[in-house]
């Protein structure tokens, strides 16, 4: 089924098959920033935004997408660099692999409370997960990001 | 691995059920959390993406919530956040993480009977009613134990009292699913005590509800109450807990839902 999308401010017209997920199909068009990671919508590795909202991609039939936007981390690669200065300054990087589904929620997470506390940002973080870094160095990132003492 | 041969995106509920029933392996899409981890061959695959079933309605004297509302909006709705003590934003709040609330919504979690899920837990213990296409207006308890017929689960519709509930689960980590769960709510000394996550789906302790609102609520009502529930229901093993491990937990987080609806 072909279905049109605007994917970081482009228009495009992807052919997905009905039982493909949109992890598949965006990394069969060349999104490989979206990461696969348990496949079972379970770590959040996948997240990307549709119409602003964060959402797992191997969670998310392609087919449902039409006529949305889409958000990879390709889009708002500015503001992830930002953020990710903030990540390296604590130390918080180790092997990378979560890094793009992380950076997607911290800023869909930006755009959603307008007033974060440390309970409310590991809440919204609960649905990431990393191997490496035991989440005190994201952590400490995401509240000086955020502006949060 | 699932399979779906085809795709509809319907206008109307009519046309909805009529492709729904054309064939047995046509199936509604939910918010397809779990569709992956499945290995269900889906014939027509029906969204209800076009029905205008994503919403949250306070009336006079209810609230009704649409089947493809998802948890993220039950989460951080005012009207929910006001009423029954929040219990619905608390029971769904814990559930994986926000990207998965944002897709989960509550009338696939409702229509597919889920045994692990916090949400029917919480719902059940609020006099709920599930609007059907072709059913009508059930009681959501009714809904449960009946047998899966075809149908399209519209909306679910909450009487709009001070009924106040609490939601308490016990989880191996914050964001896995239940070990079990339990609501307890009360209204002018009608009680329902409701566990969940047995792992079979939630249900009414009856005899529990009765002897709260027959009793004293003395301390030791309290933990007979608790008792009763884990007495009365039945428990099984899965890979988040045993039998014996629920029954002695169903005391613990009734006993405590009890005693937060009374503080």
């Amino acid at each position: 089924m072909k279905i049109n999308v605007t994917i970081n401010n482009q228009k495009r017209e992807l052919e997905a098959a009905y039982d493909e997920f949109l992890v598949d199909t965006l990394r069969r068009y060349g999104y490989l920033s979206v990461k696969k990671g348990c496949d079972t919508g379970s770590c959040g590795l996948c997240t990307v935004w549709v119409d602003e909202k964060p959402i797992l991609s191997c969670a998310t039939l392609s087919v449902r997408v039409n006529g949305k936007n889409i958000t990879t981390i390709e889009g708002v690669q500015k503001e992830a660099k930002q953020f990710a200065d903030f990540l390296v300054n604590e130390g918080a990087e180790q092997c990378g692999f979560c890094s793009p589904g992380f950076i997607m929620t911290v800023l869909a997470m930006k755009r959603e409370l307008a007033h974060p506390t440390e309970e409310s940002i590991v809440h919204y973080l609960t649905g990431n997960l990393c191997r490496c870094t035991g989440y005190a160095g994201q952590l400490r990132a995401v509240k000086k990001y955020l502006g949060v003492v | 691995m699932i399979s779906i041969q085809d795709y509809a995106l319907p206008a109307t509920l009519e046309e909805t059920y009529e492709v729904l029933t054309a064939k047995k392996s046509n199936t509604i899409l939910g918010g397809c959390a779990f569709l992956r981890i499945g290995s269900k061959k889906i014939g027509v695959a029906v969204d209800l993406a076009k029905l205008n079933l994503d919403f949250i309605n306070e009336k006079n004297d209810s609230i009704e919530i649409g089947a493809m509302t998802t948890f993220r909006k039950i989460e951080t709705n005012p009207v929910l956040i006001k009423y029954f003590n929040g219990i619905l934003p608390k029971a769904v709040s814990h559930i994986v993480g926000v990207q998965l609330r944002n897709s989960v919504t509550a009338g696939a979690t409702i229509y597919s009977r889920y045994g692990f899920s916090d949400f029917i837990t919480a719902l059940l213990s609020l006099d709920a009613d599930v609007v059907l296409y072709k059913g009508g207006q059930v009681s959501l308890e009714t809904f449960l134990e009946d047998g899966a017929k075809k149908d399209i689960l519209v909306k679910v519709i909450i009487p709009k009292t001070d009924r106040k509930a609490v939601f308490q689960t016990m989880r191996n980590s914050r964001s896995d699913y239940a070990v079990l769960n339990a609501a307890v709510s009360n209204k002018e000394n009608d009680w329902k005590v409701v566990v969940g996550a047995r792992p079979q789906r939630a249900k009414i302790a009856r005899a529990a509800s009765h002897y709260l609102a027959e009793s004293q609520l003395t301390k030791e009502d309290i933990e007979y109450a608790a008792e009763l529930a884990a007495n009365e229901l039945t428990f099984g093993s899965n890979i988040r807990g045993s039998r014996e491990y629920r029954e002695a937990i169903c005391k613990v987080l009734v006993k405590r839902a009890i005693m937060e609806v009374l503080a």
